[in-house]
């Protein structure tokens, strides 16, 4: 049962993923996998309890290694993302000459 | 206890997060939105992995997380727009770097089980594959290696033993989990084949690469998450996998080839098919295109890669207010596979302020090319030929293309008259309707302007 249940879990958010991603239109893929590439950064949890359980050093250096480079993953991935998204407008007929 | 049940309450609400500011990117209007609640969701995950899951020594944390975050700001920051698909691919290369690392620490948790030593070695394998393969990657699209494929004898074979080399190390290491020197090999081994895995493909296969290491990624956080028993790294990891599938097999769609030909074909290395047509090239002046531009009332922008080459996509943007100053009427007509990654001329000349709702996919664009006046090819070359129609001999016979050929006027600003990155020849420049507008795309469309400006 204990691999069941994360199995179960897997299946359903692949599906979801599929549904979820299939409606983003063509103009928004860079930033969408951008974005998806930061959120695959998710692992530095994992990193965080690693390099700070207190355990075995080799393991805490592993770790703190994972969470550097998780950390460049999210907050690059999450910024870089901002900043397309930010440049992409819809402009209003009229407004065009004024800026 | 407590603390672990909060912490996993919280976790259930990050995913919540994720998951809609996933489904808030399916719109121009919401995404930037949709990208903070994801954003935060992350943080939320953080700060609750801080405080609740018995961490008691922050020293190592706080020189990781300064130290990343950093070099994620300045890289975020200070990133060109073109060279956008380089920064994704070495982004998700750190990405499963960590999860490798991550991997290989849940290995000295307390209570290993066989399930644990499997995901371990999973998790490895597909950080280490994401990790080389997005650096090659990231070389490739930055032309520090070249972007051709590189094949010799034997890949194939090579890649087979390498494979099999890191089942046999994964059995051995899954039944004697205390000789840590498999671990090690099953390292070393992935880091190879994601060496082997990105050097054969071609840069104009680059997106279909790009978008196949975004899922593996997630996967690999996926992985890792069952190597540690997380299951917000699960559902994190398995929605961006399956977003990275869906783009891959959108690219894959776009070029009409299979993803196993794009791994392994090496295409457009040996092919040098010459299609039967060929005649004269008709070149035209800037002065003369300006003519036939001022009287047009419908003109379609085709851009492809040489307009991110040439960053040519400010003075596209001035083009284009002057035709619609001018009572013409402006669309965009993207192909999907245009450029080095999924959307990447969408972002280019967003960043030039062109409004997104004239830019129109290929699908939206081919049923009215007859009532373009002119259609101006920038940069673009294998996803204009006609022979993907017409020409059944051609390598890429069955690839969906615009199609430039039926408007009025086709304009094609090229460099030279070299073929596309499919090797192949475009007979689109030999149509009576088409004129060549020789030299940079930049230079070209600012003749443009200033005839404009006159």
């Amino acid at each position: 049962m204990e691999i069941v249940y994360p199995a179960f879990i897997l299946i359903l958010a692949i599906f979801l993923g599929f549904e979820l991603i299939s409606k983003v239109p063509a103009t928004l893929h860079t930033p969408l996998m951008s974005g998806s590439n930061a959120i695959s950064g998710i692992t530095l949890i994992g990193a965080l309890t690693a390099a700070g359980a207190g355990g075995e050093t080799l393991a805490t250096i592993l770790g703190a290694m994972a969470v550097g480079f998780a950390t460049i993953n999210v907050v690059g991935g999450y910024l870089v993302t901002d900043r397309m998204l930010g440049m992409f407008h819809k402009k209003e007929k009229g407004a065009a000459n004024n800026e | 206890m407590n603390n672990a049940l909060i912490a996993n309450f919280a976790y259930i609400v990050s995913a919540v997060l994720f998951i809609y500011g996933l489904k808030e990117l399916g719109s121009p209007a919401t995404a930037r939105r949709g990208n903070i609640i994801s954003s935060i969701g992350m943080m939320l995950a953080v700060i609750v992995t801080l405080i609740a899951q018995g961490i008691v020594d922050y020293k190592w944390i706080a020189v990781g997380v300064v130290v990343g975050a950093l070099i994620g700001v300045l890289a975020a920051r200070m990133v060109a727009m073109t060279a956008m698909p380089e920064m994704v691919a070495l982004f998700n290369g750190f990405g499963g770097l960590a999860s490798l690392l991550v991997g290989w620490a849940a290995l000295y948790a307390a209570g290993i089980t066989t399930f644990t030593i499997v995901t371990v070695v999973l998790s490895v394998l597909i950080g280490g594959v994401t990790f080389t393969g997005s650096t090659i990657a990231w070389a490739k699209l930055n032309e520090r290696i070249t972007g051709k494929p590189i094949l010799f004898p034997g890949q194939s074979i090579l890649n087979a033993l390498i494979m099999a080399a890191i089942i046999a190390c994964a059995v051995l290491f899954a039944m004697e989990p205390a000789n840590v020197n498999y671990l090690y090999a099953i390292i070393g081994l992935s880091f190879v084949f994601g060496i082997m895995f990105v050097i054969p493909i071609g840069g104009g296969d680059m997106p279909v690469v790009i978008s196949l290491l975004n899922s593996y990624s997630g996967l690999a956080a996926c992985a890792a998450g069952f190597a540690i028993n997380n299951l917000l790294l699960i559902v994190a990891g398995a929605l961006v996998g399956a977003s990275g599938i869906i783009l891959t097999s959108i690219m894959c769609k776009a070029m009409n080839r299979s993803l196993s030909n794009v791994l392994f074909s090496g295409f457009g290395s040996t092919k040098q098919i010459e299609s039967g047509e060929t005649g004269e090239v008709k070149p035209i002046t800037a002065d003369d295109a300006y003519y036939i531009l001022e009287a047009a009332s419908n003109v379609l922008i085709v851009p492809g890669y040489g307009m991110a080459v040439a960053q040519a996509q400010h003075v596209t943007k001035e083009l284009q207010e002057l035709l619609e100053k001018n009572g013409c009427e402006v669309t965009y007509g993207v192909h999907p596979v245009a450029g080095r990654m999924p959307g990447h001329m969408n972002v280019l000349l967003a960043e030039a302020d062109v409004s997104y709702d004239v830019l129109m996919e290929m699908d939206e664009v081919n049923p009215r090319m007859e009532s373009y006046d002119v259609a101006i090819v920038i940069g673009a070359n294998d996803v204009v030929n006609p022979s993907a129609r017409e020409d059944e001999g051609s390598a890429i016979y069955g690839m969906p293309v615009i199609n430039v050929d039926f408007a009025k006027t086709v304009f094609v600003l090229k460099r030279s008259m070299a073929a596309g990155f499919a090797g192949l020849q475009n007979p689109l420049f030999f149509r009576p309707n088409t004129r060549m507008l020789f030299g940079d795309a930049k230079e070209s469309i600012g003749a443009l302007v200033r005839e404009f400006g006159d």
